[in-house]
């Protein structure tokens, strides 16, 4: 029996973070219904990267939406939102990602759905928390990333600011806000009473550089200085960060300088005897080291080092991780199929449940594919 | 306000970051979290320092990690030890550990050995690779798991090389997913009265992470991925989406239709872009275009022009600018803690927000072994 069997979720919350949340709740075993606008359903559906759509909706929106069913209503119209409420009153959570007051407007806001199902979990995913002076501004990802201070961690010193390639904030916050729902249904379990579980973009992204703000707290607020070349990260110590061979790259993780010398066979200049120079002579180091790393192929180097446990790695490319055996054990992908049979390749949950890999083929609904079956589970009228 | 997890117990043997993420959250939600080190040296983290800054002894790493936590010391290849710590287990709602596959049987505490103690148990593994397969006895470093999953081909310019995101940033997701794992089995144990195991592993979280750009790999046919050759924020978006310098920082551009912004702007190259899938096409062009108009003034004057108009932008901050912001003032996301010897320290608060309470605690991170004597008291160990 998965674990979440039996709950049922409505999900408000459009594009990312909020979807994410519903995604893994469905893939834990929970029944997860979005709630969409008649007809163009929700806003994430056209939002696409590479142009990418696989029926009227995107790749990115059937990524984040398989295992889910769909109700349209709308949210203006009194009898819709009447059938919404008596979806409510049998619903375990709700999430929304609304700018603050919208709910308010709708007549959805927690106080108004507490007094409907004093058990629900009401999840809120906003942008920057529901008070103070960016409370109303638009939430999203690379403005998120921009903010906090995440894009002076990645890159080289001299590069402009570097944020992550891909939705960092919006994922972090979507994990968060099931480790919120979650926590919540277990204080329920021995209470009886739901809870409003509310998070931000700002604050988990924030969070997720706790242990480099704790640094910078107390270390005179120092700000994070990036390495010259083959920065992996601003507060580590040389070797750590990637370097390119004579074929490609590797890269070097927590390994101890005189141990990584030693299985290079170079001799380390005896200035560098004490470890605190491996912090502040980071740059020097780094470039005595890439001298040697371009002499030889990163198979040669992964062979050499291998065989003594050091941490480093090659550095793959999609086509080289998803062909490796290492990769392909895992059972990581699956397809998933549409109710008109049109099939996609993506990934599975990562959580394994009581030894099981849980996979599912139920794909992204379509906006209201599931109102007939909805309406006749929850009686509504 | 009680919180959620109160009079849950987790006996937590992992070290570093990656599973200690996960049992953090767990304590800050309510649960009571009982690290057991080993004996000497404890959790090695205790010694693995950022900017080698030292703090009361230790390393910033492991006090932002651990606080909030009891220790206990024990060597559980000793049998006396070991049975001791098997009754702090009988007692326990989650067992966790970190350790390589093969590890927690020679230490007496596999799935099987802590079942046959406590039936009910939710026993929750975090490994780096998975347990099957080629890679299954390589190190677990967050470096290296960035490097092979293709990670490190998502951020950055084209022709940078492979550039990490320069935080452990696949060793916090897999924690946090470990959580959710942990959560859900225990709202079922709750529920159920049943125990459960969660396996998690740094590879499947590090691929689940870039479900939408693995999935569009897929989807493509295999297509390499291509980032952008300037201002890139985002491998398989369109222009504008990036980071541009300005006349005197940074700005960051989400979203907005190319000619609109040209009109914005005043930029008159841009307006020629009509076609929306030029603006993937031809991004290289625009984002040159848009680089070089958007330096001849100052942030500011550009947020000015374009935060009216509803087009997603930011400028880029460092942790001091962010912290300066009445916004950030507001959220209250820097707490003191304190440890048992009276040293204290700031660091972040859990990022989760339950009934409008947030998620604070004064306790600080636990010294070696601090808390041995008073558990085997109160244990009768």
């Amino acid at each position: 029996m998965l674990p979440l069997k039996g709950i049922k979720v409505l999900e408000f919350a459009q594009f990312m973070a909020g979807p994410s949340a519903g995604l893994k709740m469905a893939d834990l075993g929970a029944q997860v219904i979005k709630v969409e606008r008649p007809g163009t359903g929700e806003a994430g559906r056209n939002i696409a990267i590479k142009n990418l759509y696989i029926d009227e909706s995107s790749m990115v929106f059937h990524t984040a939406n398989r295992n889910k069913q769909s109700y349209a209503a709308n949210l203006k119209d009194a009898v819709d939102i009447e059938k919404v409420k008596q979806l409510i009153a049998q619903a375990d959570v709700m999430t929304h990602n609304f700018r603050p007051g919208v709910m308010e407007k709708i007549g959805l806001d927690y106080d108004t759905v507490k007094a409907i199902n004093p058990r629900i979990i009401y999840g809120v995913v906003s942008g920057y928390g529901s008070k103070g002076p960016w409370a109303k501004k638009p939430g999203q990802d690379l403005l998120i990333q921009s903010l906090t201070g995440f894009n002076h961690l990645s890159g080289n010193a001299d590069d402009n600011p570097t944020p992550s390639g891909l939705a960092t904030s919006d994922i972090f916050t979507g994990v968060h806000l099931v480790q919120g729902i979650l926590a919540a249904l277990i204080d329920r379990t021995k209470t009886g009473k739901g809870s409003i579980v509310e998070v931000s973009l700002l604050e988990s992204t924030l969070d997720i550089q706790f242990e480099l703000i704790t640094t910078y707290l107390n270390n005179g607020q120092k700000q994070p200085q990036r390495a010259k070349k083959g920065n992996a990260h601003a507060f580590l110590a040389a070797p750590y960060g990637v370097y390119k061979t004579k074929d490609g790259y590797i890269s070097i993780a927590l390994t101890p300088l005189n141990i990584l010398t030693k299985a290079m066979e170079i001799e380390l200049p005896s200035i560098y005897a004490d470890k605190n120079t491996w912090f502040t002579h980071r740059d020097e180091i780094m470039e005595l080291l890439a001298g040697y790393f371009i002499k030889e192929s990163t198979d040669t180097w992964m062979d050499i080092f291998e065989a003594l446990d050091l941490k480093c790695a090659p550095v793959y490319n999609y086509e080289q991780l998803l062909n490796h055996d290492g990769y392909k054990v895992l059972q990581m992908d699956q397809e998933v199929e549409t109710s008109d049979h049109i099939k996609m390749r993506t990934t599975r949950c990562p959580i394994h449940i009581d030894g099981q890999k849980l996979f599912s083929r139920k794909s992204a609904p379509k906006p209201g594919e599931d109102n007939e079956a909805i309406e006749k589970e929850f009686k509504l009228n | 306000m009680s919180k959620p997890l109160e009079g849950i117990l987790v006996v937590d043997f992992s070290q570093f970051l990656s599973a200690p993420s996960a049992s953090l959250r767990l304590a800050d939600l309510g649960a009571r979290v009982i690290k057991i080190e080993q004996p000497i040296t404890g959790d090695s983290t205790r010694e693995l320092y950022f900017s080698n800054l030292v703090m009361n002894g230790e390393s910033s790493m492991f006090h932002a990690i651990n606080r909030n936590k009891e220790s206990y010391q024990a060597n559980m290849k000793e049998v006396s030890d070991r049975e001791k710590v098997y009754k702090l287990i009988a007692k326990a709602d989650v067992v966790m550990h970190n350790f390589r596959p093969g590890v927690a049987e020679k230490l007496g505490i596999s799935f099987e050995a802590v079942k046959a103690i406590n039936s009910q148990i939710v026993y929750a593994e975090l490994s780096g690779y998975g347990k099957e397969g080629v890679w299954k006895d390589r190190p677990g470093l967050d470096l290296m798991l960035q490097s092979i999953s293709g990670l490190t081909t998502l951020n950055g310019n084209e022709g940078a090389g492979p550039v990490p995101i320069g935080l452990a940033v696949i060793d916090i997701l897999s924690g946090a997913h470990l959580c959710q794992g942990i959560l859900a089995c225990l709202y079922r144990k709750l529920n159920a009265q049943v125990g459960g195991r969660v396996e998690v592993s740094m590879l499947e979280s590090a691929i689940e992470y870039q479900f939408e750009s693995i999935t569009a790999f897929f989807t493509d046919g295999g297509q390499p991925t291509v980032r952008a050759k300037t201002n890139s924020a985002h491998a398989y978006l369109g222009a504008p989406y990036g980071v541009y310098p300005t006349q005197n920082g940074f700005i960051a551009l989400a979203m907005g239709q190319i000619p609109f912004l040209g009109e914005l702007l005043n930029c008159e190259e841009l307006k020629v872009f009509t076609e929306v899938e030029s603006w993937f096409t031809q991004r290289d062009e625009i984002k040159d275009i848009l680089g070089k108009h958007l330096q001849t003034k100052d942030t500011t004057d550009w947020l000015a022009v374009l935060e009216p108009a509803d087009i997603w932008c930011a400028e880029i901050m460092d942790w001091k600018t962010l912290f300066d912001t009445e916004a950030f003032k507001i959220l209250d996301m820097i707490q003191e803690v304190n440890m048992g010897d009276g040293f204290s320290y700031k660091t972040t608060r859990c990022p989760i927000q339950i009934n409008g309470a947030l998620l604070k605690s004064e306790i600080g991170s636990p010294m070696k072994g601090e808390h041995t004597s008073k558990i085997k008291e109160e244990f009768s160990l």
